[in-house]
């Protein structure tokens, strides 16, 4: 099996009148077919750029993503993309929320609806698909967005800072449960954090990102001797501490 | 613990809110009689003159004269009926321009300006120029009342569609939405309460313009008859449709209020 995401010396400028500011440089990134990756780096140093520029969000200014084959050049339901928080709109059911990809792609039919329905009853929402989003706990809610992504049955989930906006108890909760889909429904996934604990427990491989403008310093498979792979057990393998610490001093932070 | 399982502190707190409440409302009835009756006692004794102040009970009798000669119903109609299609006009217009703006940048860009001097201009010198250009009539007395509620409907529904959440466009643009969807889908919904409150914004300010554009026009309505007792000194007629337009003001007023509260509960706004 090949490499689903190419990214080909990748590069992004922005322009503003004060200048121009260069947000990532010669990215070069393969990931494999139901792999996850965690991409680490310090604040501005791009890394929600990155994820933009693979959903087809932004346009490059040097360099292209190969997604599945094919360039990209806009937004496409291969890829899912979650968000800082979960963005549930709260005029609209759970069940509503979740076919909203298919609204706007207009591929709600039987074929889909019923999709979702039974992503809904495998992951324990389906008593709350007439429920409003503020009438669910903050785990619920990702798994609601969650299942948002899913319901266009994108190949790549892209995941920007997606567990940040919770409090540390409920993310790591969050973080193993949204971990535990993802590997179900066989998803190939691209987490970018600035946790690097969160990075190792979860990710095959941490792509470590420079200060901007953003380049790949360093790539890390991660082999780690936890028996039942998941993040909250992984946190515990002897060789997590000595990737913590190598990450740390990748990312060379100084006050 | 009583049978409800409720303690007797509770019990007590419940009371003493209501108790609380029964006086603030009983406050609230006093005041009301107690100005009229004061209104109405100082008449009588001739500490004042009713024929500059007028008095209650002649208001009533103004009232019942008004009925009989069956113009009470015609005049308050007509500026209800007014008002009300002016506001209705007002908020449908301006959200429709706010849409437009919100689509194209450069458009609210360039018009910026222009609508920041709309705004701060009194709109009511526009009066005269609606009642050469439409006409001595209802119409114009509408037009004035839309063109006051209309720029600030703009600014304000359109400010509120700057306002929403640029993550929110992001998550639908990240399905692919175009233009329309991030609208329907995102910006409407999202900005539904600022409509709603621009709506009750509205009601008061078609009623400034109702009123005023019959001072002008001076044909029928309320606003004729305060202007018409006025004119000649009949002090009683001035109130009594003051008091009647306060009364029709705050009743609808408490209609906006109320379907407010309906389309709330309906359950496609943050629902208890």
């Amino acid at each position: 099996m090949g490499a689903i995401v190419e990214v080909h010396n990748l590069g992004m400028k922005y322009h503003s009148l004060n200048g121009e500011i260069t947000a990532l440089e010669h990215i070069n990134l393969e990931v494999d077919e139901g792999e996850f990756i965690s991409i680490v780096g310090p604040s501005g140093c791009g890394k929600s750029t990155l994820l933009s520029l693979m959903a087809g969000l932004l346009k490059p200014t040097e360099g292209s993503v190969i997604i599945g084959g094919r360039q990209v050049a806009g937004p496409d339901n291969q890829v899912g993309y979650m968000l800082q928080k979960d963005y549930l709109f709260e005029w609209r059911t759970i069940y509503e929320n979740v076919i909203l990809g298919l609204e706007i792609t207009r591929t709600l039919d039987s074929h889909t609806r019923a999709y979702v329905l039974k992503l809904l009853e495998t992951y324990g929402l389906s008593e709350f698909r007439d429920k409003y989003p503020n009438q669910l706990s903050g785990g619920m809610r990702q798994r609601a967005a969650l299942i948002r992504t899913l319901a266009v049955n994108p190949q790549i989930l892209l995941l920007d800072e997606a567990f940040s906006a919770l409090d540390y108890q409920t993310r790591l909760a969050v973080a193993e449960d949204i971990y535990s889909i993802i590997k179900r429904e066989n998803k190939t996934a691209i987490l970018v954090t600035h946790d690097i604990a969160e990075s190792i427990s979860m990710a095959d491989r941490v792509v470590v990102l420079t200060k901007r403008p953003g380049t790949i310093k360093k790539i890390y498979p991660i082999r780690l001797t936890c028996d039942r792979k998941t993040p909250m057990s992984c946190r515990e393998a002897p060789e997590f501490r000595h990737y913590f610490n190598s990450i740390w001093k990748d990312l060379d932070i100084h006050f | 613990m009583n049978s409800n399982g409720i303690s007797k502190e509770h019990l007590a707190y419940l009371r003493k809110v209501r108790m609380r409440k029964a006086l603030i409302l009983s406050l609230r009835l006093f005041l009301l009689v107690a100005v009229f009756a004061l209104w109405e006692l100082m008449a009588r004794m001739k500490l004042i003159d009713p024929f500059i102040t007028s008095q209650p009970s002649r208001i009533v009798n103004t009232i019942a004269r008004l009925y009989q000669e069956g113009k009470l119903f015609y005049h308050t109609g007509i500026t209800c009926l007014e008002t009300v299609i002016g506001f209705l006009l007002g908020t449908i217009a301006g959200t429709l321009t706010a849409i437009v703006l919100w689509w194209s940048e450069l458009l609210s860009r360039v018009l910026e300006p222009y609508l920041v001097v709309l705004n701060s201009l009194p709109k009511i010198a526009l009066g005269p120029i609606f009642i050469v250009w439409i006409g001595a009539g209802p119409s114009s007395i509408i037009a004035i009342a839309l063109t006051i509620s209309l720029i600030v409907t703009i600014l304000e529904v359109l400010n509120g569609f700057m306002s929403v959440d640029s993550e929110k466009i992001k998550l639908v643009r990240t399905f692919g939405a175009n233009r329309l969807q991030v609208l329907t889908k995102v910006v409407l919904p999202s900005s539904y309460p600022v409509m709603i409150n621009a709506l009750k914004v509205n009601v008061g300010l078609s009623w400034v313009g109702v009123i005023v554009g019959e001072f002008l026009v001076s044909k029928a309505g309320l606003g004729y008859l305060i202007v018409y007792g006025g004119q000649v000194f009949q002090l009683d007629l001035v109130m009594t449709s003051v008091l009647i337009l306060s009364i029709a003001a705050a009743l609808m007023y408490q209609g906006v209020v109320y379907i407010e509260r309906l389309l709330i509960r309906s359950g496609r706004h943050t629902p208890l």
